[in-house]
């Protein structure tokens, strides 16, 4: 397995999976049995590992289960070299951020006030102020580089309601991010964007990465994000662990085929040399 | 840094104590000029003049030994203060249960009535009537437990009924809701077609939402009550602000959404439980009250929460003073008021707002 995250990784992986296995109650007796089977894999402090796979291949569980909203139905996964189960929900939201799919909020939440609730889970509860003027010097802070650091400052005080897709999606990265967390989540950071807001996000994760020395986990269908951007490319088929390595040990044609069962053309990235997917030509 | 914060202060983008005791504190104020002026008006008028020593004979309990009080006083400390003050706590009641609501299921369009949690209450309560269940036991307000139970029953049932895949997709919330309280509805009209004429008319009068003077020791009870629950509330205010995320994101920061969900479910349930026992189905005050005050304050739940409360306690208290002046010496249900006032404004909403609201 290629290493290529070794320079960054000092201290031992981020998170640990171990023969995890899990399955939805509602899918009991019905063909397919297990979501994930059997997964054993971890990542690096300080990686961006993509998660590709067919649809319905577990890429959506495996990442809920990681940020502890689907529980770990067999095995194991250690954050920070302690169990998901050994932890609250409250504990793994100081040490995972979660930026969801799609965000649709339909109150007239302002930006700051969004971000602001990142800060939720550093909260001290003092239960005779019911809450108000609970923000300390610290969170107003902590949200004010989040917000510099995914340069929404501007729009501080718009609506999020009033965003676009583009300037949504920083803002829940700010919201992610105003938790300080150690590890980041994304679900298809770049899905519904047009390319200019895809090429701004995903330079973001990486800036991100290095600026605050983050453990980023994303999952995405397209295999040119995971390629481009992951220091390391984990492929899923059918709840099972496919392949994981570099992107040129994953992204190939061969594995490819046998993951999505068609053939496409693989070749070098003009400027990373990385691998590159495009459609073949139509036989028809 | 500094200024930066405290220009985000300035926009209200940061709820500094400040700013939550100006916008209470003024609120405040209003609600009790609100209420000296819906004193005044009704089927016999009454001098302004009357209204606080009126009430000040009623503080010193000294009215049943002074020598000969003057009508109007009488009618003032019997009927209209008690009547005032409980349209008041109602209002104020369906504003918070409606913030709650809409927060909870993330649709800016929840109301009680709206969602056919009232209709459940108030089933619940044609039940324990029909069956002859006594309005106390030991002392103990009956009805509202009654409410209560239905209330929460049609609120768990809608919820399961909208739920598809963890989401709650906003129309087929309020489908839902339409379709249950064409039930509901049935059932109660069923229950009062089987009552002697006489007591099914004022079950009748009852749900179409009135309210009436209530005595003051059930007065103070119902006021206690709703102060409890508000202030339950208002510790949760802050998971409310968390909850609008979405379930998931909610999680993600840490919180238990299961058991915050029953809680506030539970709540919302006993406050509904007790207002439509006391004054049947009060339409559209939940849902067009938050709904203004969000245009103008914010969504922020700890200061949405009680602002809301106190616009809806002066909303419903005008509404009733309409309600018991425009055929004086007649009165009609209030809730007839608010759901001319409400329906359209909900229409409005749903038809023209679209883009911004779903």
């Amino acid at each position: 397995m290629g290493r290529t995250s070794s320079l960054l990784a000092v201290d031992g992986p981020a998170i640990e999976v171990e023969r995890l296995s899990f399955r939805y109650y509602t899918m009991e007796g019905r063909g397919r049995m297990w979501t994930l089977d059997h997964l054993s894999f971890h990542v690096d402090a300080g990686e961006i590992l993509g998660i590709v796979g067919p649809n319905g291949s577990g890429k959506s569980s495996l990442l809920k289960i990681l940020s502890g909203l689907l529980p770990v139905g067999e095995g194991d996964v250690l954050l920070d070299g302690l169990s998901l189960q050994k932890r609250s929900q409250a504990d793994i939201a100081r040490l995972v951020a979660v930026v969801p799919q799609d965000y649709v909020q339909v109150f007239p939440f302002t930006v700051v006030e969004t971000v602001l609730m990142g800060r939720f889970p550093h909260r001290t509860v003092r239960w005779w102020s019911m809450g108000i003027g609970d923000e300390t010097a610290n969170d107003l802070a902590c949200a004010h580089q989040a917000m510099v650091d995914t340069d929404v400052v501007s729009l501080a005080d718009r609506l999020v309601s009033d965003l676009s897709g583009g300037e949504r999606q920083r803002v829940m990265i700010a919201r992610a991010l105003a938790q300080e967390p150690k590890i980041l989540l994304l679900d298809e950071p770049t899905a519904f964007l047009d390319i200019n807001h895809q090429i701004e996000v995903c330079s973001l994760i990486t800036r991100l990465r290095a600026e605050r020395r983050l453990t980023v986990v994303l999952v995405s269908h397209d295999l040119n994000v995971a390629s481009q951007y992951c220091d390391r490319v984990l492929m899923l088929k059918e709840g099972g662990l496919c392949r994981i390595g570099s992107p040129e040990e994953t992204i190939r044609p061969d594995v490819l085929r046998m993951v999505y069962g068609c053939d496409v053309v693989v070749d070098a990235h003009p400027q990373t040399g990385r691998p590159r997917v495009t459609m073949p030509m139509s036989t028809v | 840094m500094a200024h930066i914060v405290s220009s985000w202060a300035h926009a209200g983008s940061v709820l500094t104590v400040h700013r939550w005791i100006t916008v209470i504190g003024g609120l405040l104020l209003a609600c009790v000029a609100v209420l000296v002026l819906c004193l005044q008006f009704g089927a016999t008028s009454v001098n302004i003049g009357n209204v606080v020593p009126g009430i000040m004979h009623l503080f010193r309990g000294d009215l049943a030994g002074s020598p000969s009080p003057e009508t109007s006083e009488i009618i003032m400390v019997q009927i209209r203060f008690p009547r005032v003050l409980m349209g008041f706590l109602v209002g104020g009641s369906l504003a918070a249960v409606g913030v709650t609501l809409q927060a909870l299921l993330r649709n800016p369009l929840a109301d009680p009535y709206v969602l056919g949690v009232s209709s459940g209450s108030a089933l619940g309560v044609s039940l324990a009537i029909l069956f002859g269940i006594g309005s106390t036991f030991l002392l103990f307000p009956l009805l509202p437990l009654f409410g209560f139970a239905g209330g929460l029953l049609a609120l768990i049932l809608i919820y399961r009924l909208a739920q598809s895949k963890s989401r709650l997709p906003i129309h087929s919330l309020l489908l839902a809701g339409v379709i249950l309280n064409a039930i509901l509805t049935a059932f109660i009209m069923f229950i009062t077609s089987i009552m002697e004429p006489n007591r099914s008319a004022g079950l009748m009068a009852w749900l179409m939402g009135s309210l009436t003077a209530p005595g003051y020791p059930a007065l103070g009870i119902f006021l206690l009550y709703v102060l409890f629950v508000l202030a339950v509330l208002m510790h949760k205010a802050q998971l409310l602000n968390v909850l609008t995320l979405g379930e998931e994101t909610a999680r993600s920061l840490g919180v238990e959404t299961e058991g915050v969900k029953k809680h506030l479910f539970a709540l919302t349930a006993l406050l509904t439980g007790a207002i439509v026992s006391v004054s049947g189905m009060i339409g559209f005050v939940g849902m067009v009250v938050p709904h203004a005050v969000r245009l103008l304050i914010g969504s922020d739940h700890r200061l949405l929460l009680p602002a809301s409360a106190l616009v809806g306690g002066m909303f419903l208290a005008l509404a009733d003073t309409i309600a018991r002046t425009i055929m004086a010496p007649a009165e009609i249900p209030v809730g007839i008021v608010t759901a001319l006032v409400g329906g359209p404004f909900f229409l409005y909403l749903l038809l023209w707002r679209k883009d911004r609201m779903l």
